[in-house]
């Protein structure tokens, strides 16, 4: 439910859109769409603001999504620009505050598109219909014998044209056309969505180094603030000596924060801050704190007794998620059971901007800068931590040094706003490469169990799947030992055509904070299920993808049976099994599968995933050298996303999703002895260098009239299986579980 | 007093000698252009230019830096045939590693007028970028070249 208003002659308007003579609004109910959002829902008749035109004709179009790199940022505002007919050129983007009355701002899921294509689109064209209205009533001519170029509208039978700036003024006075009377443009006549050339809005300021990402901000009068957080989670302080760390130069005092209990959520960790006149005096003077720590249950957590744990447990039955047909009738059938088990570490995000913020308490409001996916997260926290108002809270979004859903979890600008409050000044706290590896909301360690039975042709008359894994809600509820959200991620929803299946997942107690990374919990099940339908193509002696797409079987609408808010994605965005066979097809072309002849240690694989609603079929080259080290000269990726909006930042979205699931196949792990995590910097959390990424990536984007889907994470969770995949063909070698580099190939 | 030329300018510190030059320049200098990444010389984010060459600010202190002419971000003219290469290809996603990626690739065509990919590889396999965009970074580094031949 939208309604778009006008509201430039009201008296509230502050801010960057105050300058504009003619300002639409929206009011919007937003969908929820993870349970923070609810709150967003709850406030949804503060009209919010999205976009001005002023005298001189500079169109102001607000982003509400935070820019990590996705393009959020540029998409949303070229929507608006194209259905008002804007020049790009003349068009600023002002990026909102953290505010409800923009509904859901969660920079996450890869929904900004999906969720906002529509409302931006109206924003714009009834922007566009106002201007023409007035330009027709100008020149006293039917509005319909009018049309627009970019930033004028014009009457063709007379040759007359008027500037927006020019008719910014007349339009304000116009009541708002009906939606259902809105001229929406045809496809056709897009000028931006879709379009080659479409550039990151932020392309010239990020190359000259102008651009302010999170790490840059300031405030004046603020202070540098770096803490030592407890080691393990949980620990509190049983002793501080901070007399060294004082007698550093510069430094000032230090703070302790105390130690987070159950539910940890976003609320800082606790430690001991360190206050400094600047970032490397902090860093120093933390060096010479001396604590010791007390104890914590999660002090017993070891990786390598834990991944047994998980493993036993995926090996007993589970908590149902889906049930097809019958499949233990299937296996007591007898014939030929194929069984295999998977296993993928915790992984830290490692944007390569670390935490920050800056953060200033004063008379009970705090104003905050953060590179942040959720600003509204961060008025939640801070509003919970420090006992204020939300409203009460400011929060500005600077440009992310990437994200990859770390910086949806503010708890670094909780902990600005803390010391803010006790220092009376601005705050900033940075996080070293060293917090960030060790103090992440770490991506879940997981154990998959797969077992089919085998027909006549090789396919599988039965499926079974488990998976055990500590879950995101832990974080939130300090208990939760089941998945809920990530069943959804490529777990209950199994789009092969085998008559009986049945997906589980087992419990698992958490001992590192849990968060979402890029694609989430896809990550292991694409793994598990993409890694185990190419070692049944083996066992059948066919062909990889001849074999997948006999898996996805014939063209349909997969029956999920979705309920609720589900129900209503599924009718807008049915699983369509033959968009799925289509990528697959055309990766397989592409990359010329079948054809290409494959030397010594050189091998293809295939694996084909939806997730966030986009189709994805990537093949892998390898080639496996005598050292058993693996190269990937080449990746194939296949997309069906929709209708997109700029193709070539989806190109780049993708190359680059090929370079993050090649990090995680091959390189990157973390674990936890005594609960300390053991990785710390680039050193040993490995990722991907140029020398060791996919030499070449390329990316085809199916043309599609679908509703917009997501582009930011999907194209990840493909890469990791179809790498072991080619592993195994080049090599013989089947390895089941990540990273490879812990597997010896020569 | 430590003396040192940034972008062209004669500057002076008294601070911690021990400071590396990467937080002078962004705390002190207030020039945020040079990125802090790992702190240890392991992502290639805070790369600037010594009398010419790259060096990883982040592991240089003040001590090692003075007498000497450095040059970062906000001393290379824009738009540098780099910086252009870096916008026609659409290099950046995030765009925190590329001023480092920049840097670094500035050094290198200073060296290797016309670099392979063997050569791109090997002089920037010290930057990390997690956005993944090395394709378009190896791309727009022999777009480069071709525009300074």
């Amino acid at each position: 439910m939208k309604l778009i208003e006008n509201v430039s002659r009201r008296g509230f308007l502050q801010g960057a859109l105050a300058s504009g003579v003619f300002v639409l609004s929206a009011r919007l109910v937003p969908q929820p769409l993870w349970a923070a959002e609810d709150e967003a829902a709850a406030a949804p008749f503060d009209p919010s603001m999205w976009m001005s035109i002023a005298s001189d004709g500079t169109v102001t179009i607000v982003a509400h999504r935070s820019e990590m790199g996705c393009g959020s940022r540029t998409a949303l505002p070229l929507v608006v620009a194209d259905e008002l007919d804007a020049d790009w050129t003349r068009v600023r983007i002002e990026q909102a505050t953290g505010d409800p009355k923009y509904g859901d701002q969660d920079t996450d899921g890869s929904h900004s598109v999906k969720g906002s294509f529509d409302l931006m689109r109206q924003v714009g064209g009834t922007g566009r219909a106002m201007l023409l209205s007035a330009a027709a009533a100008q020149w006293n001519v039917p509005a319909k014998d009018c049309s627009t170029e970019p930033h004028f509208v014009i009457h063709k039978a007379s040759g007359r044209k008027l500037g927006y700036g020019e008719l910014a003024a007349a339009a304000s006075k116009l009541p708002v056309p009906k939606q259902e009377d809105l001229q929406m443009k045809t496809r056709a006549e897009w000028r931006y969505i879709g379009k080659e050339s479409n550039a990151l809005f932020d392309l010239p300021d990020i190359v000259t180094g102008k651009a302010i990402f999170g790490m840059d901000a300031t405030m004046p009068g603020m202070v540098y603030a770096s803490i030592e957080h407890p080691p393990v989670l949980g620990q509190k302080i049983k002793s501080l000596d901070d007399k060294a760390a004082l007698k550093v130069a510069g430094v000032h005092k230090t703070i302790t924060i105390d130690t987070v209990e159950p539910p940890h959520a976003f609320k800082p960790l606790g430690g001991v801050a360190v206050i400094a006149d600047n970032t490397w005096a902090a860093f120093s003077g933390r060096k010479q704190l001396k604590i010791e720590w007390g104890s914590s249950p999660h002090s017993t957590y070891n990786s390598a007794e834990f991944r047994k744990t998980l493993e036993a447990t995926s090996r007993q039955p589970g908590k149902v998620v889906r049930n097809v047909g019958d499949v233990d009738a299937a296996f007591a059938k007898g014939g030929k059971i194929v069984e295999a088990e998977y296993y993928t570490p915790h992984l830290a995000h490692a944007a390569m901007e670390p935490e920050v913020a800056v953060a200033e308490y004063r008379d009970g409001k705090v104003v905050a800068w953060a590179p942040t996916q959720n600003p509204q997260a961060v008025q939640e926290t801070i509003a919970g931590v420090l006992g204020i108002k939300k409203e009460d809270i400011t929060c500005h979004v600077t440009l992310l040094g990437g994200g990859f859903g770390r910086k949806s979890k503010p708890d670094q600008v909780a902990e600005a706003a803390v010391l803010s409050k006790q220092l009376g000044k601005p705050v900033k706290v940075v996080w070293t490469r060293e917090d960030d590896i060790k103090f992440d909301y770490f991506h879940s360690v997981a154990a998959m169990y797969m077992k089919a039975a085998i027909g006549a042709n090789g396919k599988p008359t039965a499926w079974l799947q488990r998976t055990t894994y500590p879950p995101i809600n832990s974080t939130f509820d300090g208990k939760s030992t089941y998945a809920e959200d990530e069943m959804g991620l490529g777990w209950n929803n199994l789009p092969f055509d085998i008559p009986n299946h049945r997906a589980e997942n087992g419990p698992a107690d958490y001992h590192v904070r849990i968060g979402w990374l890029r694609s989430v919990a896809n990550v292991y099940h694409a793994f598990a299920i993409h890694s185990f339908a190419d070692e049944l193509a083996n066992h059948a002696k066919r062909d990889s993808v001849e074999y997948l797409l006999d898996l996805i079987g014939p063209a349909r609408i997969v029956d999920l049976g979705a309920k609720g808010d589900d129900a209503e994605e599924a009718r807008k965005y049915p699983l369509d099994t033959a968009r799925l066979r289509r990528v697959v097809e055309i990766a397989a072309e592409k990359s010329g599968w079948g054809k290409k002849p494959m030397g010594k240690g050189r091998g293809m694989g295939i694996a084909a995933h939806r997730s966030f609603l986009t189709y994805v079929a990537t093949v892998v080259e390898v080639e496996v050298d005598a050292k058993g080290q693996v190269h990937i000269p080449n990746v194939w990726t296949a997309v069906d996303a929709g209708i997109i909006v700029s193709p070539d930042n989806i190109r780049n979205q993708f190359e680059g999703a090929a370079v993050f699931g090649t990090s995680l196949a091959l390189f990157s792990e973390i674990t936890a002895t005594k609960g300390v995590i053991d990785q710390s910097n680039f050193q040993n959390y490995q990722l991907a260098h140029i020398n060791r990424a996919p030499k070449h990536v390329d990316v085809h984007i199916v043309d599609s009239d679908a509703p917009p889907a997501g582009v930011g994470e999907p194209g990840v969770p493909p890469v990791a299986p179809a790498i072991l995949n080619a592993v195994f063909a080049a090599t013989g070698k089947r390895v089941r579980e990540l990273p490879l580099s812990k597997t010896k190939l020569a | 007093m430590i003396r040192l030329k940034v972008n062209g300018q004669e500057k002076t510190f008294d601070g911690d000698p021990e400071m590396p030059l990467l937080w002078y320049l962004r705390d002190v200098a207030g020039m945020t252009g040079t990125k802090f990444g790992c702190g240890m010389s392991l992502c290639g984010a805070c790369t600037v230019h010594r009398n010419g060459e790259a060096i990883r600010s982040c592991s240089t202190t003040m001590k090692e830096a003075a007498g000497s002419d450095i040059t970062t971000i906000e001393g290379i003219a824009p738009m540098h045939p780099v910086q252009k290469a870096w916008m026609e290809i659409r290099v950046p996603q995030c765009g925190y590693c590329q001023t480092g990626q920049i840097m670094q690739a500035i050094a290198l065509l200073k060296e290797n007028k016309h670099p392979s990919d063997q050569d791109i590889d090997t002089a920037m396999s010290g930057n990390l970028c997690r956005c993944g965009t090395y394709q378009r970074i190896r791309a727009a580094i022999h777009q480069a070249a071709k525009e300074l031949a």
